[in-house]
């Protein structure tokens, strides 16, 4: 069971999900994005950053890096794919998910800790629903979007994963989400749920001296779940 | 040579974070009667390429169809 975290030029979360990986017992390796190989690896993680100076669009240009065609066809297989913060914005561009990420409404960039209720289940996260999860969130174009059809298609077939929610797992009568996210959406994953792309950042709660444990299922959920396909 | 102009801007309904916060800083600043501000993005573009390849590009880079419309305007054939 490895882990490829994918390195873009401007890739800045890299080292804290090598990091989270490897603090718990995963075995994780960098992946350039000229690399046109993912075949030593079990599972991938695209993760959070400014990759290209986030020019054009956030994620619009890593899109189109060589390994990108490579976690497309990864991901056509069933091979899991997460994307965090800027990787999710890259799997956006790139279609694997629906949607796409705006700036923040109110144009602060925003960086705190937030509540996010489960809201449905994929390879990478599989909590009992209503679970409460504080994660720090930490960008400035989070404010997922998607048309009222896409977002019906999203909430009957269970993929809006994570919502940002109030402490006690509610929504704010004006939303939870501090970023203005079309029906408070933090998360989603495609319809096979080998994708997942969410804003916040599981990786920085992973070890308790990043303030926190509950970014631990992001990483072990995958691991079991492909013990069980191997099984 | 061709030369072209693009325009890039949301589509109809998807919110606009600047275009919002221009509306609310014309009605501090006092000018009355504005009723909405869009804020899109331009692109000149030039070279040996025709307009068929022009719109691919902004179908596939320049813009994202799922939140962005395009018009590209040909300045020069």
């Amino acid at each position: 069971m490895r882990f490829g975290v994918v390195i873009f030029p401007g890739s800045n979360c890299e080292q804290d999900v090598i990091g989270a990986c490897r603090y718990l017992g995963l075995d994780a390796e960098f992946v350039w994005h000229g690399d046109t190989d993912l075949s030593r690896f079990d599972a991938v993680v695209l993760p959070g950053g400014f990759s290209y100076g986030d020019y054009i669009r956030t994620g619009a240009v890593a899109r189109f890096s060589p390994v990108m065609a490579e976690v497309v066809r990864f991901a056509e297989k069933g091979g899991p794919v997460l994307g965090i913060c800027n990787g999710f914005q890259i799997l956006a561009e790139a279609h694997l998910l629906p949607g796409a990420l705006l700036r923040n409404r109110g144009l602060k960039f925003i960086c705190k800790t937030v509540d996010l209720r489960v809201d449905g289940s994929c390879d990478w996260l599989d909590l009992p629903l209503g679970t409460v999860l504080q994660v720090p969130i930490n960008h400035n174009e989070g404010n997922y979007t998607c048309d009222a059809e896409t977002l019906a298609r999203l909430n009957g077939s269970g993929q809006v994963v994570l919502r940002y929610c109030e402490p006690d797992g509610s929504a704010a009568e004006n939303g939870s989400a501090p970023n203005g996210a079309f029906d408070d959406i933090a998360g989603v994953c495609n319809e096979r749920g080998n994708v997942f792309g969410l804003m916040p950042h599981p990786e920085r709660v992973v070890d308790p001296l990043g303030g926190g444990t509950d970014g631990q299922p992001f990483f072990t959920t995958v691991v079991q779940k492909l013990a069980e396909v191997a099984g | 040579m061709a030369r072209y102009e693009i325009f890039v801007t949301y589509k109809a309904g998807i919110f606009d974070p600047p275009g919002a916060t221009a509306e609310r800083a014309l009605a501090n600043l006092g000018y009355e009667g504005v009723e909405q501000v869009k804020i899109g993005k331009y692109v000149q573009l030039s070279g040996e390429v025709d307009l068929s390849a022009v719109t691919e590009m902004c179908e596939k880079l320049l813009a994202n169809p799922v939140i962005e419309d395009f018009r590209i305007e040909t300045v020069e054939e």
